[in-house]
């Protein structure tokens, strides 16, 4: 049995979590993570890709949509975001950030309408023209680089409300606070009718159709709404982590991975988009570790990014033939055994009590 | 059928007039024509392949007719889309099971309260009150056809998990949710004990008799059809052979030589 | 008249570029008629068959045994796959199993380059890249030897390839295994033996379409997006049909290289990264089942 909500939605268990996760990322964190390296090269990039993934999860493991490029999308944020900062700066950091958000939204409505009549493969080589689209576009049209030749373009600095947030830890917080919003608001549409929408459309369309709901605006708005997450964590991913302007970095290996993200972490969840973006992130670095110390760089290089590849794909495999719901499900599932458990001994004990 | 019903019977709802479908050259219905009067119960029979399927899919748009036309309350259904014919009062459930496997069966109910539920999504997203009071309305809603249906203690568990016969509760459900003025129900009690039927007639008795609602349905049971339709329709490779009461339709020579003489479990 | 002979030459440019593309597109024909799944990892193979190749005649394997080698190593790659990826997922949905095929195609790659390396290896199979004289003598056009090569030797292998599976036992035995592969087993249709045909034939057009793009533009990983090209055309020709994939392949050949020379230039070039896919979708919204797939009538 369900428990019941005791704020908005959101049950006791809700808040209890959620206190506890603002409480490790806005005090914990800054307080006992003293390096940069942490912020600039983990906590960062994590937080941008989770956000990418929520979006590639709204369309794909939500709506059901199987779209292939996510990071097209974020190249459209990151870009927007550029030039909106470039030639709008008046409007403020916050208001731009939200503006390239919809750009890369309008693109995701573009690149969506497809899905109104393939599905499946067909729709994944469709939004494949999304992502070599948007980048081509970027990268021959001077004007969105500001004619920039030198091939390095620098972001802007973050500056919101007169105050600049260039310190690792600061822009951390930036990001942890735009990624804990947008989380927030993406929780909410997915337990409400929004998701219900997006789910029955993706469970079985002609159903969902059969009680009216229109399969052309539940399909564009997941687009849309995904594209706005893409988009918003592109520009993030390009003004705090890559902290330059190269859309080389938005390829298609970038869209995999987060497809990988999303697929590992668990269809369906966001939770799985933390995770899920969480290992595909840290796995490599953790090999990279292992390598050194155990082989003490003995190991080529090349050869760890070779098994990492091979890891991340059997790994799809296995999730595939055993657990298509990926890790979230996976989580689920000990934590119920272990439950299940403990209300056996509990059970027990209590019978011996009976005794 | 008592004579003392909240509703009465009245004029014709939903026409379907001379309607020919047929894929890739296999005829599946040819030059079909029957009346559903308001408030009645409605019940489509005849043997496996005699295009009920495929009718009551041509009646919600899933299927186009090649031709003919079908109407309900006087407005032509041709050309629009599922979803248009739900907005237009009319809901169903599917032979084959259409529910939507991952989500729980109050999700699952909810999703037929969709025309009820117009929030925006920025609405749904931000929390605001006149979202969090639909959702709560509707939740509402759904809790009683629950109840009325007998399955909350499954209230939270994903409908792919659920044995079939429940599946067939949900799917009734998720029909009635959308308070629609046509229902239609495709073999809503295939596969299902003799207790579980008389439970699935009484609900389907009760929503008539309850809300009025105008009930299409396709059995094979004859017992069933004979008990609880006002009118029953029959129909042989694709035609209609009969048309008219239970009581007339027992005695009609055609339908006898055509399915009612053919063995039948 | 040099304006149109020019536009000659683009289009037989394009549409020897095409037959690589129906080559790859043919492996995925191939195997989705056998195994009614869409191998994502074709394009991995094409890279990955490739690279084992050269790595092999490195090797000091003379040019035949590696070829033969290759062969007999991508039959085992496609025998192992059917084996421990396919078969556990034979009734999951139709996305479950594409994606295990992209994670298929990221294990391919990455073991090709854990056993071989990264660095981009030349190919050089005799044959040069520069226009061929008499052709130029006789009718004024510039024609590639290599592009003449490449197209003619894929040419061959899809007509060989066409013909063994339309007349003889064994594509008898496929067509049925595509059919109902229930059926197609239990009246005595040796579903092993078809296959590893499958696989092996799989195989070699991904070698021969790796070699082909390997000597032109050295062997490496961009191979695998290239090879993602296959994918507009499969859509243009339909999943499960053989001349589908050739007619498709052409069609974006060409058509890629006449809007690059044609109307790249007002853009700034490059248009063929994306041309194809945007190609694939107009075809899509037009003809959602290809040229020659059958028409999807959706039951409920």
């Amino acid at each position: 049995m369900k428990s019941t909500p005791v704020f908005m939605s959101y049950t006791r268990g809700d808040l209890l979590n959620l206190l506890v996760l603002m409480v490790l990322g806005f005090v914990l964190i800054p307080f006992v993570v003293p390096t940069d390296y942490w912020y600039s090269s983990i906590l960062i990039p994590w937080l941008c890709l989770s956000l990418a993934a929520i979006g590639q999860q709204i369309v794909m493991g939500y709506a059901g949509q199987l779209a292939l490029g996510a990071a097209g999308f974020m190249a459209a944020g990151a870009f927007a975001l550029f030039n909106l900062e470039l030639r709008l700066p008046f409007l403020g950091f916050p208001v731009n950030l939200v503006l390239s958000g919809l750009v890369a939204a309008a693109f995701g409505v573009l690149f969506g309408l497809p899905s109104l009549r393939v599905r499946g493969i067909y729709l994944m080589v469709a939004t494949l023209a999304s992502q070599f689209f948007i980048i081509w576009m970027i990268d021959k049209f001077g004007w969105f680089k500001n004619y920039d030749t030198s091939g390095i373009i620098t972001a802007q600095d973050i500056v919101i409300f007169g105050r600049e947030f260039t310190a690792p830890l600061e822009m951390y917080l930036v990001v942890l606070v735009v990624v804990t919003i947008l989380t927030i608001l993406a929780i909410n549409m997915t337990r409400g009718s929004t998701g219900r929408n997006w789910m029955a459309v993706r469970d079985m369309d002609i159903a969902a159709e059969s009680m009216g709901i229109s399969l052309l605006k539940t399909k564009l708005q997941a687009f849309a709404i995904s594209a706005f997450f893409c988009g918003v964590a592109g520009a993030l991913f390009a003004f705090t982590y890559l902290k330059s302007m190269e859309p080389v970095a938005f390829d298609i290996k970038l869209s995999f991975r987060i497809l990988f993200m999303v697929i590992l972490g668990g269809l369906g969840t966001i939770s799985g988009a933390f995770i899920g973006a969480a290992f595909i992130l840290l796995f490599p670095v953790v090999l990279n570790t292992l390598g050194n110390e155990i082989f003490h760089g003995m190991v080529d290089a090349t050869i760890i990014s070779s098994i990492e590849l091979v890891v991340f794909g059997v790994l799809i495999i296995l999730f595939m033939i055993y657990e298509p719901l990926g890790m979230a499900k996976l989580w689920e599932n000990i934590k119920a055994r272990i439950n299940s458990r403990r209300g056996a001994e509990t059970s027990m004990k209590q019978n011996r009590k009976a005794d | 059928m008592p004579d003392t019903r909240s509703f009465m019977i009245g004029a014709p709802i939903l026409e379907v007039s001379n309607v020919s479908l047929s894929f890739g050259g296999v005829r599946a219905i040819t030059d079909t024509s029957f009346k559903v009067l308001q408030h009645e119960i409605k019940a489509i029979i005849g043997p496996n392949g005699a295009g009920k399927s495929s009718l009551l899919n041509c009646i919600n748009g899933i299927y186009r007719p090649q031709e003919g036309s079908i109407w309900f309350k006087g407005k032509s259904l041709q050309k629009i889309t599922p979803n248009a014919i739900a907005r237009e009062g009319i809901s169903r459930t599917f032979q084959n099971l259409a529910l939507f496997r991952r989500m729980s069966v109050l999700d699952n109910i909810l999703v037929g309260r969709k025309l009820h539920m117009n929030a925006h999504f920025l609405a749904v997203a931000f929390q605001m009150p006149s979202a969090r009071e639909e959702e709560r309305l509707n939740v509402e809603r759904c809790e009683e056809i629950i109840e009325f249906l007998e399955i909350t203690d499954i209230r939270d568990t994903p409908v792919g998990k659920l044995p079939y016969g429940l599946q067939k509760k949900v799917e009734l459900g998720r029909a009635l949710a959308t308070e629609a003025e046509v229902l239609l129900l495709d073999e809503p009690m295939a596969g299902m004990n003799v207790e579980e039927k008389r439970e699935m007639c009484r609900f389907i008795l009760k929503v008539n008799e309850e809300l009025g609602t105008t009930i299409v349905l396709i059995e094979h049971d004859m017992g069933v059809v004979m008990d609880i339709s006002d009118n029953v329709v029959v129909l042989d490779y694709g035609k209609v052979i009969g048309d008219g009461p239970p009581d007339d339709i027992r005695n009609n020579q055609k339908v006898i030589d055509a399915y009612l003489g053919v063995a039948h479990d | 008249m040099t304006e149109f002979l020019f536009f000659i030459e683009v289009v037989v440019a394009g549409l020897l570029a095409g037959t690589m593309y129906s080559l790859v597109a043919l492996g995925f024909v191939l195997i989705y008629k056998a195994s009614s799944t869409f191998n994502f990892a074709q394009g991995a193979m094409v890279f990955f068959a490739v690279l084992s190749f050269v790595g092999f005649m490195e090797w000091g394997l003379p040019f035949v045994v590696a070829f033969l080698v290759t062969i007999a190593l991508m039959a085992l790659v496609g025998l192992a796959t059917e084996r421990l990826v396919l078969k556990p997922l034979r009734n999951q949905s139709e996305d479950t199993l594409l994606m295990a095929t992209i994670g298929l195609g990221f294990v391919l790659e990455g073991l090709a380059q854990a056993a071989w390396g990264v660095e981009v290896r030349r190919l050089d199979l005799g044959i040069g890249d520069f226009p061929i004289q008499w052709i130029i003598d006789s009718t004024g056009l510039f024609i590639s030897a290599l592009d003449l090569t490449a197209g003619l030797v894929a040419a061959t292998l899809i007509i060989a390839l066409a013909l063994l599976f339309k007349y003889t036992r064994m594509g008898l035995g496929l067509r049925a295994v595509a059919d109902d592969p229930g059926a197609a087993s239990s009246i005595g249709i040796p579903l092993g033996s078809i296959m590893l045909m499958v696989w092996t034939a799989a195989g070699i057009v991904a070698l021969v379409a790796g070699m082909m793009w390997g000597a032109r533009a050295g062997v490496q990983f961009a191979l695998v997006d290239l090879a993602l090209k296959a994918l507009p055309v499969l859509i243009i020709g339909g999943f499960s049909s053989i001349p589908g994939a050739i007619i498709g392949g052409l069609i974006i050949g060409a058509t890629e290289k006449v809007l690059e020379v044609y109307i790249g230039p007002f853009f700034g070039g490059a248009i063929e990264g994306w041309a194809p896919y945007v190609l694939a979708i107009f075809f899509l919204l037009w003809r959602p089942e290809g040229l020659f797939g059958e028409k999807i009538i959706r039951r409920v």
